[in-house]
């Protein structure tokens, strides 16, 4: 177990140093959610106004919760970029080689996808409340709802990782980013899932994503809803993930890295 | 006269040509516009029934998000393009011929033309698959092919400057995100006297792409919109006049470095 934390710790260290160095590799992941919330919370508020739009936290709130969970899942993502880059340049099949726990790669991996978004999230959230976003619910509440992007960035780079170790090429990118995307806006996006209507409310409705997003509105706006549902949902998915990236490494190191 | 044009042929070919050799290249910025326009005009729908909103089908409204989005990524495409056309020295090989700088630059963006083009008339043909009715008829329709491709030509042209100046493919793509928040930050969603925030408002209002996509959007849902029209049309020739002196003039700078 020491010996995969000192790998895992190892990861994280360079992953980060490696962000932190190079503005171009962190800035865009940190822009992204930000022209997101900018063009949902400010140019669509008047959404709220539509008949049947119970949502009593603000429109500004409820676009945080999803660009929350969007930032979450795409620092994951970017991540597995960085994967994907490891392989082209030869570094991953180094680290395989030098690893006395190679599972401890998986795990450097999330860990600093994790540090990548806390990043984010404090920057996102800073802005939110400086454009005066309300919370209605307590600190137990606000503490599930960061919860709920904890799991779904752990979701976004486990699938990311996964899909990088079995292609080990950039050229992978969209292959990680478009399902996840895709997944995201298949969720009640713009208006409460009661207002949705046609296919997209059909999606919507089993889309594991809803139950996040949905139980994350319901912690901002202290009204706490589906809250077992979703933690379920999201602790599912991660233990698929896991075994979905586990077997990536194995496929790596049968593929020689 | 004829020796600018089969250079500025010659160049726009090896640019269109590698643009379409690539399906990397080109299906994603193709398909990703088709795929958030199914999912956003349905997730947006309920906005239809605000007060005011100018259609009672969100498709219509929404179609010219498309065109825009795809010229965004023609900017990409071209100035990654030319930024790897500096980064391999292809350009510095050119330098010692007797192509004119002019010329390398109308003939640079060709392939952002070809895909712009291509893509115009594929998200038009789905929208009205989809069930968009252009309310200025057939004419209306060839007009929003028209304003599409040169809003393409605009913003590719804007993409040539980006990779002059930053001379890498990564700077161009870092520079991606600024250009999108410039759709972000307009009429997409909601028309302007719609839009509640204050300020978003405002800079939507000075913002050019909200004119580029008010007027694409008034040949789809309300017809013959003079108004509409010159702005879109005017700022549209503006943009690619002054991504085109920033572009010759930054060429000149690149050629004098090499």
């Amino acid at each position: 177990m020491r010996q995969r934390i000192d790998v895992a710790t190892a990861v994280a260290y360079r992953q980060t140093t490696i962000l932190l160095k190079n503005p171009s590799l962190f800035l865009p992941p940190m822009l992204f959610p930000l022209l997101n919330f900018t063009a949902f919370a400010g140019g669509l508020s008047r959404l709220r106004h539509v008949p049947g739009f119970d949502f009593h936290g603000g429109y500004t709130a409820f676009q945080f919760v999803f660009v929350l969970l969007q930032s979450a899942a795409f620092g994951g993502v970017f991540t597995g970029f960085g994967i994907a880059r490891d392989f082209e340049r030869g570094f991953a099949r180094r680290l395989l080689v030098s690893a006395p726990r190679r599972s401890g790669i998986v795990l450097g991996y999330a860990l600093s996808a994790l540090i990548r978004w806390i990043m984010i999230a404090a920057v996102l959230t800073c802005v939110a409340l400086a454009v005066g976003m309300k919370i209605g619910g307590d600190g137990v509440d606000v503490f599930g709802m960061y919860a709920l992007a904890v799991l779904m960035n752990q979701i976004g780079v486990l699938w990311a990782c996964g899909v990088a170790m079995r292609f080990r090429t950039v050229q992978a990118g969209p292959l990680m980013q478009t399902p996840v995307f895709m997944a995201l806006f298949l969720a009640p996006v713009y208006v409460p899932l009661h207002l949705l209507r046609g296919w997209i409310h059909a999606v919507a409705r089993v889309n594991p994503l809803t139950f996040l997003l949905e139980s994350g509105r319901g912690f901002i706006e202290g009204e706490p809803t589906q809250v077992a549902a979703a933690f379920g949902v999201g602790l599912g998915l991660v233990a698929f993930f896991v075994v979905w990236s586990y077997s990536g490494l194995r496929k790596a190191e049968a593929a020689g890295g | 006269m004829r020796v600018f044009a089969t250079q500025v042929v010659l160049i726009a070919q090896r640019s269109f040509i590698r643009t379409f050799r690539q399906p990397g290249v080109w299906i994603p910025p193709l398909l990703f516009p088709l795929m958030l326009m199914a999912v956003n005009s349905n997730g947006l729908r309920a906005a239809t029934h605000l007060p005011g909103f100018p259609t009672n089908s969100f498709l219509d409204f929404f179609l010219p998000f498309s065109f825009m989005q795809g010229a965004l990524f023609a900017s990409a495409i071209a100035g990654t393009d030319l930024a790897r056309d500096i980064d391999t020295g292809f350009l510095n090989r050119l330098a010692l011929t007797p192509v004119r700088g002019s010329a390398l630059l109308l003939g640079q963006i060709g392939g952002a033309v070809g895909l712009g083009a291509v893509q115009a008339v594929v998200y038009l043909f789905v929208g009205l698959i989809a069930g968009v009715h252009v309310d200025a008829g057939a004419a209306g329709a060839l007009l929003i092919l028209v304003l599409a491709v040169l809003i393409a030509v605009g913003f590719g042209t804007l993409g040539l400057w980006l990779g002059l100046r930053t001379g890498s493919g990564e700077g161009v793509q870092a520079q991606f995100p600024l250009l999108f928040f410039t759709l972000f930050i307009s009429s997409m969603n909601l028309p302007r006297n719609l839009i509640e925030v204050g300020w978003f408002r405002d800079i939507a209002t000075v913002n050019p792409v909200s004119y580029f996509i008010e007027a694409l959007r008034s040949l789809i849902i309300e017809g013959w919109n003079a108004e509409a029209l010159l702005l879109g049309f005017g700022l549209v020739l503006g943009l690619i006049a002054v991504a085109m002196a920033l572009a010759a003039r930054q060429l000149k700078v690149r050629m004098a470095r090499t």
